[in-house]
């Protein structure tokens, strides 16, 4: 294929990446970088229904004048990036300087906003990619054992946490844990325990979020490892059982070795999802035990009555930043394979 | 024939509709674009400013509890996207930190007469908004349970504190009281709420300042401490909505709820007759010793856009007026604590004017404001859980307010 051919070929897909990727995270960048202007303020009376109060307010006029001047705001560096809301650089050395033990230092960092959303974010991701992926493994094995006019109502059964989008799987299983809901109540009499609630802990809120994260994965690695079972070749099954290998033995040494490339690519696509768990926090309304990176994001943005795009864009690009570093050791993993082939 | 009978009566009710909102509009032309939260209170006000559509007049609403966040880009470009934006007294400081907001001084001259001199909102001399309606989280109460204990309805947090204790050795309820302490937005507001009952400032004078980690800061935190307590174990992820379902449900005697959800508590429709008819309303209650309410006052009103031509401003104005004209207050009396001209209150407002009237403080109107709520909301809750001290966690709260403030260019 000539240069010209190859070009034509992927310009279309170039141009969109560039549109649609690039560009987009070129600007959250240069947005990260930049602050607002600082306001001029004055003191007015502002009265309404209740009453007069002193009170300070925005000089419009005047901001508009540096506003017109540079758009972008005020050119910040990293500033925003090292500051509490982030990397929190003082805060950290400050920690480090000051504390009681280890103990004490990880009790201090997760007091940091940052930090304590991405601990919970690399936990969830941690625990609930290799969970879900071996969840959803078993069941394709299972379903791929049973007779065949079973099959296709069980298969759509076992895809249901992946049709319900996930603020609504969320928000159900919410109602359902709630102490007067049917898994509530049950787990109050199960454990003799009237206080029980898995909302009121930390580690019990983690918890369902981890399992919530399993239960709505798992679909996923479920459909490709289905596909990928019809592809294992049955003259090597067959003579495995000739040669008196167990069921789990056929698995171990001819299914499982058939299918790493596949568990690859799974592994890489639910890394990635899982390190921007977000839907079940908020469905969850489980935002004082955890938070997540996107969750921050999501809160300087609409949280309340101002956006803070700045602080949000940094945050973006710290995730950004963050997905690389993870992917890291499978993109590795990819490029030898790649390597071996060619 | 059929069809003719249809066509005359459809053809008549449009003249007529026509006809008669023409006449008590008074809109000579003009486009009316309408953005809001939405909810019933508000939905009453805009079907009524609705009616002014006519040839020449157009009216458009568009209601939604996302308006907070589309309300800047869209009144900033010109013409602007909304000639009308109804905001809270939290929701107007971003449109007045970008100066979005008309002066409405000579349209109130033209046609404000129906107006009451306190629904005027101004700062400086500048009127920027007219307030309709007030709300604030007020006490409710299961009167029978009170009785049954033969107390009367506590009025301050320590009675408060004794009767769910009382409530609970008596072993009627365990945990006897609720509030909305979602971590987030309505933890922040109850803070706000205990803090201004407190006597307590947010701001240093005439800056953007924090003003929170002192004692009064302290003694709010504790007092949102010790009341949950008495509070299900699952405090932190109540919200407004949820504390109205334990309510109905029985599992809560008394608890500080908004009064605009009052009609969904005692109304027909609450779904529990027995505990709506048994519900006393009363004030906010007060704390350490004070006389002012323990609760943050808040209003909605609506502002005209700036971006837009003076006869699209002035149709709007004139529109919104005719919605909030003193009739419309009169007919759906129950629909919402009205601050309008006339406005005879029912029992179900009491709860919200009783409050004002003891001089409880306006949620405070200030461009810091909605950066202190978001820290509040996301800096407490290590503290409500036990994790950090008082001091701790106003420490956090301050540290992570003056990073945002930073961030707008509101502080140095």
């Amino acid at each position: 294929m000539t240069h010209k051919t190859f070009f034509a070929f992927i310009f279309p897909s170039l141009l969109a990446m560039i549109l649609f990727i690039a560009l987009p995270i070129g600007s959250i960048v240069i947005q990260s970088l930049h602050v607002e202007h600082p306001r001029i303020l004055v003191e007015v009376e502002n009265c309404g229904p209740f009453g007069c109060e002193r009170e300070t307010r925005v000089d419009t006029q005047a901001t508009q004048a540096l506003q017109d001047e540079q758009p972008l705001g005020q050119f910040n560096g990293l500033g925003t990036y090292f500051d509490r809301r982030h990397l929190a650089t003082e805060e950290v050395s400050h920690i480090f300087n000051n504390n009681e033990g280890f103990q004490d230092i990880v009790r201090q960092m997760y007091n940091l906003p940052f930090y304590k959303a991405l601990s919970f974010t690399l936990v969830y991701t941690f625990i609930v990619t290799p969970l879900g992926m071996a969840l959803g493994f078993s069941i394709a094995l299972a379903v791929n054992a049973i007779p065949r006019f079973l099959k296709g109502p069980i298969i759509f059964f076992s895809l249901l946490p992946m049709i319900v989008t996930p603020l609504v799987g969320s928000l159900i299983l919410f109602w359902m844990i709630n102490t007067q809901g049917v898994i509530g109540s049950n787990l109050q009499l199960l454990f003799e325990d009237p206080d029980l609630s898995l909302r009121a802990s930390p580690l019990l809120t983690w918890i369902t979020l981890i399992v919530y994260g399993v239960w709505s994965m798992a679909p996923f690695s479920f459909v490709v490892f289905y596909a990928g079972l019809q592809t294992v070749p049955s003259d090597t099954l067959e003579s495995a059982k000739i040669d008196g290998a167990s069921r789990w033995e056929r698995i171990r040494f001819v299914v499982m070795p058939h299918l790493i490339p596949l568990a690859t690519f799974v592994a890489l696509v639910q890394l990635m999802d899982n390190f921007r768990v977000f839907e079940p926090i908020v469905g969850f309304s489980a935002e004082a035990n955890a938070t997540s990176l996107s969750w921050n994001i999501f809160n300087d943005l609409r949280g309340q009555v101002d956006q803070q795009y700045s602080s949000a864009a940094a945050t973006s690009v710290l995730t950004v930043f963050g997905v690389v570093v993870l992917l890291m050791p499978v993109l590795i993993r990819l490029w030898r394979d790649f390597n071996r082939k060619a | 024939m059929k069809k003719a009978t249809i066509t005359t009566l459809v053809g008549a009710t449009l003249t007529l509709l026509a006809s008669s909102a023409f006449a008590e509009c008074n809109i000579s032309a003009g486009s009316v674009r309408i953005l809001g939260n939405d909810f019933d209170s508000i939905r009453t006000v805009t079907d009524q400013a609705k009616t002014c559509a006519s040839a020449e007049t157009t009216v458009r609403v568009n209601l939604t509890t996302e308006h907070k966040n589309i309300q800047v880009p869209a009144l900033t470009i010109t013409p602007a996207e909304y000639t009308v934006a109804l905001i809270a007294n939290n929701s107007i400081s971003p449109l007045l930190s970008a100066d979005l907001v008309r002066p409405l001084n000579d349209l109130v001259e033209k046609y404000g007469q129906d107006l009451l001199p306190n629904q005027l909102i101004r700062t400086g001399d500048d009127v920027v908004a007219i307030a309709f309606m007030g709300n604030a989280q007020h006490l409710f109460m299961r009167g029978d349970i009170l009785d049954e204990l033969g107390v009367e309805p506590p009025a301050t947090y320590d009675e408060i504190i004794d009767v769910a204790e009382m409530i609970r050795s008596e072993g009627i309820m365990e945990y006897p009281l609720a509030a909305t302490y979602e971590a987030g937005w309505y933890l922040a507001a109850e803070f706000v709420n205990m803090h201004l009952g407190m006597g307590g400032q947010f701001f240093e004078a005439g800056s953007a300042q924090p003003a929170l980690n002192n004692e009064d800061g302290i003694r709010t935190l504790e007092m949102m401490k010790t009341l949950t307590e008495y509070m299900s174990p699952e405090y932190l992820t109540v919200t407004a909505d949820e504390m109205k379902q334990m309510y109905l449900a029985g599992e809560v005697a008394i608890m500080n709820q908004w009064g605009s959800m009052v009609s969904g508590h005692l109304g027909e429709d609450s779904g529990n007759a027995q505990i709506s008819e048994a519900t006393i309303l009363a004030p906010a209650p007060t704390v350490n010793g004070s006389s002012t309410p323990a609760a943050a006052l808040w209003w909605d009103g609506f502002t005209i856009a700036k971006n837009i031509s003076d006869a699209d401003a002035e149709a709007s104005f004139q529109a919104m007026m005719y919605g909030i004209r003193p009739e419309m207050a009169q007919q759906n009396p129950t629909a919402a604590t009205w601050l309008i001209k006339e406005f005879d209150a029912p029992e179900s407002a009491q709860g919200v004017l009783q409050t004002a009237r003891l001089g409880a403080r306006g949620y405070p109107m200030s461009p810091f404001m909605g950066y202190m709520h978001a820290a509040l909301g996301t800096e407490l809750s290590d503290f409500m859980q036990g994790r950090e001290s008082a001091e701790q966690a106003l420490t956090d709260v301050e540290a992570s307010y003056l990073a945002s403030v930073r961030e707008a260019g509101l502080a140095d």
